[in-house]
């Protein structure tokens, strides 16, 4: 037998050939994206293992207030827009981000955080409130459900505008490049997901239990 | 020895919080022996790394190194040490249950017997099994698929040191405080706040939720390496059966994996800040508990299980000298076994009283799984038949894993039928049971993995004879030690007993704890085995391709450079090294300059910050928890300012590498 030099280019049987360089990053695209959603996909089960403690503990209410008692539309549905905008002004900044407009795309993650950060905010208050009127997390099952399917999610949204403050500083430091971008794209699937999420709270939790 | 629990009074101080001196159990000799054992020991590594000046080098090539090879054998080394705590354990409970019958007491008081069981499980579930088939999953898998590293490296070094940390904390919990006393699960209302108040129970969660962080995050990692890292050519129907075996594992640990992260998290709460998801009162339901801790721990069975089947696929064909048997049918049947082992968690609770209907769907899908099993092992059969089978050690573990596993597997149907689980719920013949699958299955794989990929990994053999010993005493030791439980269990002894008025049972007991004895030496085998193998490398040194193997692992160098491959591979089907090797092939000298991560610190400081926080955690030393938890986000999120991570190895230096593997 004699040696095939595996560098050469392949003939239709030959031996195997080899791409000349670069071989880490050259023919392969960035696994990035695809772990990221891979991840996505399993703290998607931590929310659904929550949705379903839920939905088995959501009726247990201890002899406590239940939902019609606690939950008020109106506020839930300003919220709810606030987190639905949010996912438009991201869209458009990942636009201006296409166009390779710094200043356009930083603008539109300030306001994509300000609408995050109102979100928490009110989170935050309701939270308050129900704790302050009685209606805390350890009052009983139902609230204890409810405390931490939307606190995580809460919880989910605080990580998000956390990372993109340090995304904000990162591209002023260094701009539109290619690994910045990558990040830009990440942050996005995990901000509509969230928006995904919240929208299978809103649903769920609130809307549902409202009828 | 007195059997009543010494519980010190709960304190509470805002340095310490509830960590007393009163909690160092200095009253226990067997806990004191293992400290000073472990601390002389200690101290003589520590010496002797000093000595030879190892510090630096282990801190540069290992603990901050991001290289996958160096990685999976770090998992092995983990393994292996947990696997002496966790044996310890199970010689511990052997000894008390061959003395403890007819009134006697045994040397174990119930409140230590209690943890020593839990313990067992734990480790030998968290740290010893999933850290070996993790280990080999890293180490194997990126070599077979032609890539030169996993697809995130940094997070692969993250994700061990997070399992480390895990691990760390459950060994902490020997010598400050205690463990949980719960069962290796912790069913609630046992486990929650008001019938595990000491720190115990607290050790337990947060060192499954530590190291579960890095088993979830390993899991994205070689599955985003399998889809996006293959060599060029490589379709997924290409790859050797051990990397399908890796896809379909870690599929599973990321399905799975989060759903217990969510159960012990509301778990912690309960314990924590008095929520009622598991507690008797305020609407609580621990059915619900157990229901989500065993929708992961069906399909975590599949985790430890799946990639062994992968092991045996790759051994029983090289060793037969034949492709293997049926390709498409092991993936499939796999993939099968992947949907179903979502599909029968109930079947760990039939007497929950769920109703003969549910009872009933849950045994046939149960039953089922037996099929796609099924046709595994007869793919591995007519492997063999008519193969040039070579009797070699890893073959020998294959063939006793084939006879051993059969036999758990058919146990396991039989308490698929949900009216003889009800006799035998909680038994020992359970126990028998899983250790005929989990030691038939895991170990004779993990055994038999390290014997076939040691060469690879090292460029050496390990001895013949040291193997083989190891082998007939894991494997005698084994029937030794578990066909006596499947008989007690039909006799009706409980699972976790500590003592049992029938003296009847104590021959039994007795036959068991002489095969723990057997299985002992075979451990001891395995380090000798080691220790002589190392001894004698040059004479044991081996080529690239010691056993005459088909997968391409086997077409770089013993041990592979940093970069695994000099080239890119292009695959043009299966078993592309076999082929190479008809075609007589040999690398080119053509190099070109080669992409590579850079080393870093990160992941380790991460995984201290971690341990940090699990301690102050369970000693509700809250202001420590606050500092680790901002010094991890610290450390995190700097981390991501850090823009410069890889390098490139100039053509000189891979020249000289690949000029010195030629020669060796």
């Amino acid at each position: 037998m004699s040696p095939l030099d595996v560098t050469q280019p392949a003939p239709a049987t030959g031996a195997g050939a080899a791409a000349g360089h670069d071989a880490h990053g050259g023919h392969h695209a960035s696994p990035t994206p695809i772990g990221f959603w891979i991840y996505l996909m399993s703290d998607c089960i931590i929310f659904g293992a929550l949705f379903a403690t839920y939905a088995v503990l959501g009726y247990n209410y201890a002899g406590g207030p239940g939902p019609k008692d606690l939950f008020e539309p109106g506020f839930v549905a300003v919220e709810t827009a606030l987190l639905l905008f949010s996912s438009i002004t991201f869209g458009l900044g990942m636009l201006q981000a296409d166009k390779g407009r710094l200043n356009g795309t930083l603008m539109w993650l300030v306001v994509t955080g300000l609408l995050g950060a109102g979100f928490i905010a009110m989170e935050i208050y309701e939270f308050r409130h129900l704790i302050h009127i009685g209606a805390g997390p350890d009052r009983s099952a139902f609230l204890s459900a409810f405390f931490v399917l939307v606190g995580t999610h809460g919880l989910h949204v605080t990580g998000g505008l956390i990372w993109l403050i340090t995304l904000v500083i990162q591209l002023r430091m260094h701009g539109l490049i290619g690994a910045n971008m990558r990040r830009l794209g990440t942050l996005s699937m995990f901000w509509h997901f969230l928006d995904l999420v919240w929208i299978g709270v809103f649903s769920f939790v609130y809307l549902v239990r409202l009828i | 020895m007195s059997t009543e629990q010494i519980q010190p009074a709960e304190t509470f101080s805002p340095i310490f919080g509830r960590l007393t001196l009163d909690w160092i159990p200095y009253h226990e000799p067997i806990l004191i022996g293992t400290f000073a054992g472990i601390a002389f020991g200690g101290l003589v590594v520590l010496v002797l790394m000093t000595y030879f000046r190892l510090w630096m080098p282990l801190w540069k090539n290992w603990v901050t190194s991001v290289d996958h090879k160096k990685i999976g054998i770090m998992y092995m080394v983990l393994g292996f040490i947990m696997l002496i705590r966790g044996f310890a354990d199970a010689l511990m409970m052997r000894a008390q249950q061959a003395m403890a019958a007819g009134g006697a007491e045994g040397y174990l008081p119930p409140h230590h017997f209690d943890q020593v069981f839990t313990a067992h499980g734990v480790i030998m579930i968290f740290f010893v099994a999933m850290v070996f088939v993790t280990g080999i999953m890293n180490y194997v898998m990126p070599l077979q698929i032609g890539a030169r590293d996993v697809a995130f490296p940094f997070l692969n070094n993250f994700s061990f040191w997070m399992t480390v940390a895990g691990a760390l904390l459950v060994n902490v919990s020997l010598f400050i405080g205690e463990f949980g006393r719960v069962g290796w699960l912790a069913f609630p209302p046992l486990s929650g706040p008001s019938f595990s108040t000491g720190p115990g129970m607290d050790y337990y969660l947060w060192s499954l939720q530590i190291a579960g962080v890095g088993t979830t995050l390993s899991g994205i990692n070689l599955i985003a390496t399998i889809l996006k890292m293959r060599a060029p050519g490589m379709k997924l129907m290409d790859m050797p059966i051990f990397a399908w075996t890796t896809l379909i594992t870690n599929v599973l640990i990321v399905v799975a994996f989060p759903v217990l992260t969510a159960t012990l998290a509301l778990l912690t709460l309960d314990r924590y800040l008095g929520f009622h998801f598991f507690t008797n009162d305020f609407g609580g339901n621990a059915m619900m508990y157990i229901n989500l801790i065993w929708i992961w721990g069906h399909p975590e069975v599949y985790i430890l299980i799946i990639p062994c089947f992968g092991v045996f696929s790759e051994i029983v064909s090289t060793f037969s000298g034949k492709p293997i048997f049926g390709y498409k049918t092991m993936v499939w049947a796999t993939a099968c076994i992947m949907i179903l082992s979502f599909v029968v968690w109930l079947h760990h609770f039939f007497t929950m009283g769920s109703g003969a209907n549910v009872n009933t769907f849950f045994g046939i899908t149960t039953m089922i799984i037996a099929v796609p099993t099924g046709v595994k092992i007869f793919n591995w059969l007519f492997t063999m038949y008519k193969g040039k089978v070579r009797l070699e050690v890893p073959m020998l573990w294959t063939i006793g894993f084939l006879i051993t596993f059969t036999i758990g597997g058919m146990t396991g149907v039989l308490l698929a039928v949900p009216p003889v689980d009800f006799q035998l719920h909680n038994t020992l013949f359970l126990i028998a049971h899983f250790h005929n699958v989990i030691i038939g299955g895991v170990v004779f794989a993990v055994y038999a993995a390290v014997t076939y990929w040691w060469p690879k990994a090292f460029g050496f053999r390990l001895s013949e004879k040291w193997g083989r010993r190891s082998f007939w005493f894991w494997f005698t030791g084994f029937y030794f030690a578990f066909m006596p439980l499947y008989a007690l269990g039909l006799m009706g002894a409980t699972r976790r007993v500590n003592m049992y008025p029938d003296a009847g049972w104590q021959p039994y007991f007795i036959v068991a704890a002489f095969g723990a004895f057997l299985i002992l030496l075979g451990i001891v085998s395995t380090f000798i085995n080691f220790y002589v193998s190392i001894m004698n490398r040059k004479a044991l040194a081996c080529g690239n391709d010691p056993w005459d193997a088909r997968t391409l692992e086997w077409a770089t160098q013993s041990p592979p450079a940093p970069y695994n491959f000099p080239q890119d591979i292009t695959v043009r089907g299966r078993e592309e090294f076999w082929r190479m090797k008809q075609e007589g092939f040999s690398w080119s000298t053509n190099y070109a300059p080669i992409h590579m991560p850079k080393g870093t610190a990160t992941g380790v400081l991460l995984a201290a910050g971690a341990l940090v926080f699990g301690f102050a955690m369970v000693w509700y030393i809250w202001w420590l928890a606050l500092l680790s938890f901002l010094g991890m986000l610290v450390i995190g999120i700097g981390h991501t300012f850090n823009y410069n991570r890889d390098y490139y190895i100039p053509v000189d230096e891979v020249a000289a590498t690949e000029a010195k593997g030629a020669m060796a």
